[in-house]
């Protein structure tokens, strides 16, 4: 990083005061996805296109290392690199469509 | 504890809205030019959004105590139509001479497309032809990481634009670091499901760097949050960043920024 000048004082903290800040937040969100999943056994038709990139995603997020949320980012991104001659929407839908 | 809103859809919120800002202690807010939701047909619907931003805007927030600053564009979510983009182009520098005006923005690509880029180039030079800040919108989603750089290839080809006078907004993780590295300026923005949340943008500021960093809540007529910017100051007094660190943040990093516009006054010093 080009920075040289992170937050100064980022107070440094052990894994207990970090679950004390934050366990709760990422438990309701843990269960919401599961939900989430639950409801989509329960319905019919084809994978959609987003939920087969968050299934993809799944597994980054008990592998090693401390940047998920890039590497996830990274997976969802589309890798292409040229300018596209036209859009058929104004929209994003959150995953490449083409992710495998 | 005070902080300055500088990227705020204004026009899109009720006066409650307002209200409870200066509540929250903000000093000052910035408005980028924006798409309506809709697609405007004609240049005289920007003529009267542009009159809306530097006329009529100001004096709603002044209501409040509130300095109200803005940038003009079209946004690239209307770029596709060059004929009207470029009849738009057209009507920026007659509104430039308002005393509120920052810079151009929010300017940048959503789709990636070619008219996009045209566009985009066109307002890049018209920045530096006017020596004006640059306030860069980044696509959404699945498209970011392409569109932000694609933009600082467009950016760094113009030759004349200083990277230190560019803030490319909606960063995210994955796009903070080339942001960073390549000397502009980065925006985070706090949205309740996309973009970054305030814990999120807590994290990032502690893992990458702060110097060139702005936190904004982006609030429009979309879900979105006024009060974000103190949610991620409350985000990082929780974790025990101290009162100077927050303040040289989310007040100290913008007015740095915003500085190197002549119209733009640190509030500070107005009081």
């Amino acid at each position: 990083m080009s920075d040289p000048n992170p937050l100064a004082g980022t107070p440094r903290r052990t894994r207990d005061q970090v679950a004390d800040l934050h366990f709760m937040d990422a438990r309701y969100k843990l269960l919401d996805l599961a939900a989430f999943l639950d409801r989509l056994e329960k319905a019919s038709g084809p994978e959609d296109h987003r939920v087969r990139g968050l299934r993809a995603a799944l597994p980054l997020l008990l592998s090693a290392g401390d940047d998920r949320v890039a590497q996830i980012l990274h997976l969802w991104s589309d890798p292409s690199v040229a300018p596209i001659e036209k859009a058929d929407t104004k929209a994003a839908s959150g995953v490449w469509p083409g992710l495998k | 504890m005070r902080y300055i809103e500088p990227h705020g859809h204004m026009v899109s919120r009720t006066t409650d809205d307002y209200q409870a800002m200066a509540l929250a202690g903000c000093a000052a807010i910035c408005e980028p030019a924006f798409w309506a939701g809709f697609d405007r047909k004609t240049a005289d619907g920007f003529y009267d959004y542009f009159c809306q931003l530097t006329q009529h805007e100001p004096k709603r927030a002044a209501k409040y105590g509130l300095p109200h600053y803005c940038w003009l564009c079209i946004n690239p979510k209307e770029s596709e139509d060059m004929k009207l983009a470029d009849d738009v182009l057209a009507l920026i520098p007659e509104f430039m001479k308002a005393k509120t005006v920052l810079g151009i923005g929010e300017i940048g690509l959503n789709k990636n497309t070619r008219n996009e880029m045209r566009i985009l180039e066109k307002h890049v030079e018209l920045a530096v032809k006017h020596d004006q800040l640059i306030l860069v919108h980044t696509p959404h989603l699945e498209d970011k990481r392409k569109g932000t750089r694609l933009i600082m290839d467009v950016l760094k080809a113009a030759g004349k634009v200083k990277p230190e006078r560019v803030i490319i907004d909606h960063v995210e993780e994955h796009t903070i670091g080339e942001v960073l590295d390549q000397g502009f300026w980065a925006g985070i923005t706090l949205y309740p499901e996309s973009k970054a949340t305030p814990v999120r943008a807590v994290d990032m500021l502690e893992n990458f760097a702060s110097q060139r960093v702005w936190l904004n809540s982006a609030c429009d007529w979309g879900h979105s949050d006024p009060l974000a910017v103190p949610k991620a100051m409350q985000e990082m007094r929780r974790r025990g960043h101290s009162a100077a660190a927050i303040d040289s943040l989310v007040y100290g990093n913008p007015v740095r920024f915003l500085s190197q516009s002549p119209n733009f006054k640190d509030p500070q010093a107005l009081r």
